[in-house]
């Protein structure tokens, strides 16, 4: 007979056995008994300095190692600032899985001191989740909960244990099965769905191949561009599939979509067919779905059935994951050419090579003006040699770094994408950064963004996570104000950050970190040198930017594709 | 247009809180909703009358649900469906006889006599029900209760076909 443990105990040995290096929470009254059997550990703990950073770190972790993020807390307020976290790893398809204690079994619907219904609050923005009450249910349910979270298409998952199961006792036999008849997600692609969709794109003048955030999950970068130089299929990355390809790559268009490159979003609208990998044609892809791309067929490969359909009508579907996917096709494509020469669609990518050179990504630094943001991110690419992990908040930085980066690796461009997350990019920098120690993390964040979440740089410096944070202050919250100028006569409500912004050095310097400035565009490289240089702690590089400022190329929300502005004078 | 699907999900706890939980947030319209266990105590079966044209994602997003682990639409005379009603109708002693008369040809039971009303118990198909109840809303209808379809399909199996029509 095994030996009896408590639960937390098992708790901790049911993490160790999934290979949990790393865990990032804050304790609490009802999950102490936890931390009591954490402390004897080799999982290293990071103390976050609140709920929702622990969480944006674990989801930080999984998008830069591609591994399971952990993230823990106690009942009550504890779970519920997990719910922001929670909802932004759903909509990225992030894999996390979130520990958090309840109250004793017996208390639960009682109203006791710190009860919240955490299993109810969290269903909505979970993968699934469990409510566990015995010590002898928490190792399977553990074991199933990563395997969820890792499998099928990625995301979290929330385990909610009560006081009591914490505190009981059972065998940890470590024979546990997962018994999850009901999942069984799908790796392989039909071949009969296979072969159509490769007689479909032989037959395609005006392919374009259309990578989502799904061909990062599954690890499919070198079979993506395998695929794309078999057939010559010039390829868009969306925001979240950023470095999946090379941008470098002759057949790399970069983003296409709302604040996407002209020829990304038009050679979309202008194809006779879209291969929809891993993507899930989101609103800031498509404008209206009515009027996007309305001359192409549809081939849409996805893990997730309930993608396929959901918002365009589809051709060819083929359900599956994206890497053993494109290693089909792949095996198809080369099979039907049989040695002929692959497709060169002179004419298409001539077309495309031409918008690519009249419509390129476009900015203007006075070197007595403003210092602008495309201007200091090209530094830092220049000065990093662009070997470096990119972090981001929300708003028109997080535009201005996707467009202007140049992402050559996957798991090199890390942001919020489907909840747009404000105050995402610091706490997801730090998880990046535990997760990768010996790569450069560097935050590219707003200033709006950076007040929300910027305590997590307490936590950076005292665990010594030399996170780089670029903070591009234009005194305001900058997209919101971009939209009140185009669209509301330039009534600037409640954007204003200027008066009440802090000394963001002396407030680095507060926080334990190094704090840099940059008021003038002569002084943005030798404050970037000044920032690398740097490696022992956190670094917050303040560049002092044009509130004036905006994002193009753009579309309008909601609009027609057909229909974009390349600056202020198309409005 | 109604869409009639059979859920089969582990029987868990909270698996009908899953259930609902997603029809509220993609925002599908329930138009019914009955739970209960079946043959096997490992699983439950549910039936959902639902109004919505978009049926195909509704099942997808049902399969998502990890404990769920069947999804059946059932297509118009391709399955039984059964629904139990139990109504209560004034019934005067000037009336009660034509009443009865009435429940009568519908195979509807008495299950409760009072003063002044007659509460029955019918089962039977939905448009069955549904005839009842237009039959009895001249007399006055006090209270009303539906238990919302269930569903099986039929067993389509070669020399299977002996069963009862109900209605």
């Amino acid at each position: 007979m095994a030996e009896q443990l408590t639960g937390s105990e098992i708790l901790v040995k049911a993490l160790e056995r999934e290979g949990v290096d790393l865990i990032f929470g804050v304790p609490g009254g009802a999950i102490l008994k936890a931390y009591d059997s954490l402390y004897d550990s080799s999982i290293r703990h990071i103390l976050a300095r609140h709920e929702q950073g622990g969480g944006h770190m674990a989801s930080g972790y999984a998008h830069a190692t591609g591994r399971v993020g952990v993230t823990i807390a106690t009942s009550g307020p504890g779970a519920t600032n997990l719910v922001t976290p929670l909802a932004d790893a759903f909509m990225d398809s992030i894999p996390v899985v979130a520990i958090t204690a309840q109250v004793s079994s017996g208390s639960i619907g009682l109203d006791a001191f710190q009860e919240t219904h955490t299993w109810g609050v969290s269903m909505p923005v979970t993968k699934h989740n469990s409510l566990v009450t015995h010590a002898d249910e928490i190792a399977a349910t553990v074991k199933e909960a990563f395997h969820i979270a890792s499998t099928g298409r990625p995301g979290p998952v929330l385990v909610d244990i009560t006081k009591d199961a914490l505190a009981g006792h059972a065998e940890f036999t470590g024979k546990e099965q997962i018994d999850l008849p009901g999942y069984k997600p799908s790796v392989k692609g039909h071949p009969r769905q296979v072969n159509a969709a490769i007689d479909m794109i032989m037959a395609s003048e005006r392919p374009v191949l259309y990578a989502g955030g799904g061909t990062i999950r599954a690890e499919a970068s070198k079979e993506l561009t395998e695929f794309a130089e078999t057939l010559n299929l010039p390829t868009v990355t969306t925001l979240m599939a950023r470095g999946v390809i090379p941008d470098s790559h002759h057949l790399a268009l970069g983003m296409p979509g709302m604040h996407g490159c002209y020829t990304a979003s038009t050679a979309m609208q202008k194809s006779d067919l879209l291969i929809a990998i891993g993507a899930r044609f989101d609103d800031r892809i498509t404008g209206d779905p009515q009027f996007f791309a309305p001359e192409a067929k549809i081939i849409h490969v996805d893990v997730d059935p309930a993608e396929i359909g959901k918002i365009r009508a589809v051709d060819v579907p083929i359900v599956g994951d994206a890497k053993v996917v494109l290693e089909q096709l792949t095996e198809r494509a080369n099979s039907v050419l049989d040695g002929d020469r692959k497709p060169e669609r002179e004419e298409w990518i001539a077309t495309l090579d031409k918008w690519k050179a009249d419509f390129p990504l476009a900015y203007d630094q006075d070197p007595d003006g403003y210092i602008q943001q495309q201007y200091v991110i090209e530094q830092l690419h220049e000065l990093t040699s662009g070997d470096a992990i990119i972090v981001a908040g929300v708003g028109q930085h997080q535009m201005w770094a996707s467009q202007f980066w140049g992402f050559e690796r996957p798991h090199t461009w890390i942001n919020s994408g489907g909840l747009g997350t404000m105050g995402y990019a610091v706490p997801a920098a730090v998880g990046a950064q535990a997760g990768m120690p010996d790569e450069t993390v560097i935050a590219i964040d707003g200033d709006g963004c950076f007040q929300m979440t910027f305590q997590e740089l307490i936590t950076a410096a005292v665990e010594e996570i030399p996170v780089k944070i670029a903070v591009m202050n234009n005194a305001n919250l900058g997209m919101v104000r971009q939209w009140q100028k185009l669209f509301y006569d330039s009534r600037f409500a409640a954007t204003e950050l200027s008066a009440t912004n802090p000394d963001i050095v002396l407030l680095a310097e507060a926080l334990g970190c190094v704090g840099l400035r940059a008021s003038t565009p002569s002084e943005v490289r030798s404050t970037i040198e000044k920032g690398l240089a740097v490696t022992d702690k956190p670094v917050v590089m303040e560049f002092v930017c044009d509130p004036d400022a905006m994002v193009f190329p753009m579309i309008k929300a909601g609009g027609n594709n057909d229909i974009i502005y390349m600056g202020p004078e198309d409005l | 247009m109604h869409h009639v699907i059979s859920v089969t999900v582990e029987n868990k706890p909270g698996v009908l809180a899953r259930v609902s939980s997603m029809f509220a947030r993609r925002d599908f319209n329930i138009h019914s909703l009955t739970v209960g266990p079946t043959e096997d105590p490992a699983r439950s079966r549910m039936t959902v009358v639902v109004d919505e044209p978009e049926i195909e994602q509704i099942i997808k997003q049902l399969y998502k649900l990890v404990h769920t682990l069947k999804v059946t639409e059932h297509k118009p005379g391709e399955a039984i469906e059964r629904e139990v009603m139990l109504i209560r109708v004034n019934a005067d002693a000037s009336r009660r006889a034509e009443i009865l008369e009435a429940a009568n040809i519908f195979d509807a039971t008495a299950v409760d006599v009072g003063a002044t009303t007659i509460t029955f118990e019918i089962v039977g198909e939905p448009g069955h029900i549904a005839d009842f109840f237009e039959i009895m809303k001249p007399y006055g209808i006090t209270s009303l209760v539906k238990s919302g379809p269930i569903a099986m399909a039929r067993d389509t199996k070669s020399g299977a076909r002996k069963q009862k029509r109900k209605s």
